[in-house]
């Protein structure tokens, strides 16, 4: 399968990996994350477990399971911990453990190397194997938490050897390395394989998006942090001088029981316009969602906090100008006037909107130098490379590792 | 190319190339201004000054910035002080032979700058400077070179992780410096050539990129078998 990406990657790309895999091999390593399908962290995996499997690592995925009480406070801590205010509840933080605790019996933990992913599995460090090399790996901005959570987190989090930012600003004061990795997407993927133009025709029409007009999309879920209704009021100032359509794609991830409020606000902004194309689609319209990025003319990620914001590197790997907001991991992948704009407000989206809809060459450069870029730094093949140096790393680090 | 007839002369060791790649590791100190910079500077671990002044190299060219130590360009853009960024962003990692001389050198001009400085300089936007360091492992290619022509017909192809292998770490992180182009085309073990040898280690110098160095190595060998060819 790795073979498959020598053409994709940057050139050597697939030889290194061979030959980081080598120092690893025949080690044993689990991920642990709190859901199989939805959400940056689940696709991720799903696409890195076989290469780690193909360089020869006995690689394993668990997933946590929780009550609705555990999935509303870890929801609340995943927007407490990005700055939000929320209110948490001693039953809710007894339920975390609980949960965890139950989790930790029910999963196999028995590995070299474990990766825990993002809050909510991070209380299984209480129950670590012996000499195993524990990561955690933050997918979030958590620099500015509600002290509240953060306080009650902290002490499982610096009983890691490690954690794993995606930004340097996102990291907190920790006793323990704190290595910074981007996360990545796999152009081989069904959200990301090249697709024939009639096949992306068929894709749309199914949806009910005619492509009579330039599109603006927007792909995530209903979360406030995502701004859609910022998108509907950028849209709304693009639509006084330029005919256009615009088409928010939300899918929903199990752990995330707050859509439907935002989803509502977002259906009442919208209010009738026929040109407003509001889609929910499910954890696996993968092809949908790469039939809808090829059909932009221009996509958004208009994001007020994000973690990494990877639908940015996805569009820029389909060659699309992209505009998103100036947080998290966006400001990373846009350059502005090179790989695309970053902005601070719908008034901004839409004047760069106008911009580039009123200057095509514009949008082919943005577009070429995005896929560029998004090649060299947001494919999985990098991000494959940098979790072996880190293994490799630890393993000398750590004579137990 | 191989001149017909041309004897190569072989090295009594080979050449290793090795290719490698950059761990980011967060130190968790951050400089709001100047003097806290100055400060953190003079503390952080030496792998966190060589990963500001030398991984420059590394990074994509739509994200360099104009001078290839990250300290000169956040004290021109985020601390405002153009003149200091200007001072520091001259300054030659390749002029230094190990990173506590490189780390004296910019200590002393930023020292020397605010002491007669008649403002404080203040950072003026919400972006602090973010200590980094950085453990570079190395990734053994399995490609041998014996002779001159060898060693120019490997460099042409390997992957660019290499050449900064090669020249930076090589002559900062790694000691002894067997992993150095300039050192085994010099050494009697390598190929005993002085002259090429000091080119090479010159052009580091240059202010090239990872890419530029390679012509420029690959155009100092081609000139040297065209010469040895007339002998």
């Amino acid at each position: 399968m790795l073979e498959q990406y020598r053409d994709l990657a940057p050139q050597g790309t697939v030889d290194l990996l061979r030959q980081l895999g080598r120092r690893v091999e025949g080690r044993s390593l689990i991920h642990v994350n709190s859901t199989r399908y939805g959400g940056g962290v689940a696709e991720m995996l799903h696409r890195l477990m076989p290469l780690f499997e193909e360089l020869g690592i006995k690689v394993r995925w668990e997933v946590t399971a929780g009550s609705d009480l555990f999935y509303r406070a870890t929801k609340g801590f995943h927007n407490a911990l990005q700055g939000s205010s929320q209110r948490i509840t001693t039953e809710m933080f007894d339920e975390y453990i609980e949960s965890n605790r139950a989790s930790a019996k029910r999963l196999n933990l028995d590995a070299e190397f474990a990766m825990i992913h993002d809050p909510q599995p991070a209380a299984l460090i209480d129950a670590r194997p012996r000499g195993a090399t524990w990561m955690w790996r933050c997918h979030i901005d958590i620099s500015t938490p509600q002290h509240s959570v953060w306080r009650f987190l902290r002490p499982f989090v610096i009983r890691y050897d490690a954690a794993i930012f995606s930004l340097p600003r996102f990291s907190q004061r920790l006793p323990l390395p704190q290595f910074l990795i981007y996360p990545s997407i796999d152009p081989l993927s069904e959200k990301n394989r090249e697709l024939p133009p009639e096949e992306i025709d068929r894709v749309l029409e199914r949806l009910g998006v005619p492509r009579d007009k330039p599109i603006l999309l927007q792909v995530s879920r209903f979360d406030r942090f995502k701004d859609p209704v910022g998108v509907v009021a950028a849209y709304r100032l693009v639509k006084k001088s330029h005919d256009c359509r615009l088409v928010l794609a939300g899918g929903t991830a199990t752990d995330d029981p707050e859509a439907a409020e935002v989803l509502a606000e977002v259906q009442e902004a919208v209010a009738t316009d026929p040109d407003v194309h509001i889609l929910l689609l499910p954890p696996t319209a993968n092809l949908e969602i790469n039939a809808l990025q090829r059909a932009a003319t221009i996509v958004y990620q208009k994001s007020t906090r994000e973690g990494f914001g990877l639908t940015v590197a996805e569009a820029l790997w389909k060659g699309k100008p992209v505009i998103g907001g100036e947080t998290g991991g966006i400001t990373v992948q846009l350059i502005p006037g090179v790989t695309g704009f970053t902005v601070n407000s719908p008034e901004g989206a839409a004047f760069c909107t106008r911009r580039l809809l009123n200057d095509p060459e514009l949008m082919a450069l943005l577009g070429q130098q995005g896929k560029e870029y998004a090649r060299h730094r947001f494919l999985i093949t990098r991000h494959l490379q940098e979790y072996l140096g880190l293994l490799i790393y630890l393993q000398q680090r750590i004579p137990n590792g | 190319m191989q001149g017909a007839g041309m004897i190569d002369h072989y090295a009594r060791q080979p050449f290793c190339f090795s290719s490698c790649m950059e761990l980011r590791e967060v130190l968790g100190k951050r400089a709001m201004d100047e003097h806290r910079l100055l400060e953190l500077i003079e503390e952080a671990p030496a792998d966190s000054i060589y990963y500001h002044t030398h991984s420059y190299y590394l990074r994509h060219a739509y994200t360099q910035q104009l001078y290839s130590n990250d300290f000169a360009n956040w004290i021109a853009l985020y601390a405002q002080d153009r003149v200091l960024g200007e001072r520091l962003g001259v300054l030659d990692p390749f002029e230094f032979s190990d990173i506590e001389q490189l780390r004296n050198e910019i200590v002393m001009i930023l020292a020397d700058h605010l002491h007669h400085a008649t403002t404080v300089a203040r950072c003026v936007v919400s972006e602090p400077f973010e200590f980094i360091r950085s453990h570079v492992i190395e990734i053994p290619l399995g490609l041998e070179a014996g002779s001159l022509w060898e060693f120019r017909e490997a460099l042409a192809d390997v992957e660019v992780g290499a050449i900064f292998n090669h020249v930076c770490e090589a002559r900062m992180r790694k000691k002894p410096l067997s992993m150095d182009f300039a050192y085994w085309l010099s050494s009697a073990e390598g190929l005993g050539l002085r002259e090429l040898a000091l080119k090479v280690e010159r052009v580091g110098r240059l202010g090239l990129s990872l890419e530029g160095m390679r012509i420029k190595i690959l155009r100092l060998c081609d000139q040297e078998l065209a010469r040895q060819r007339t002998l």
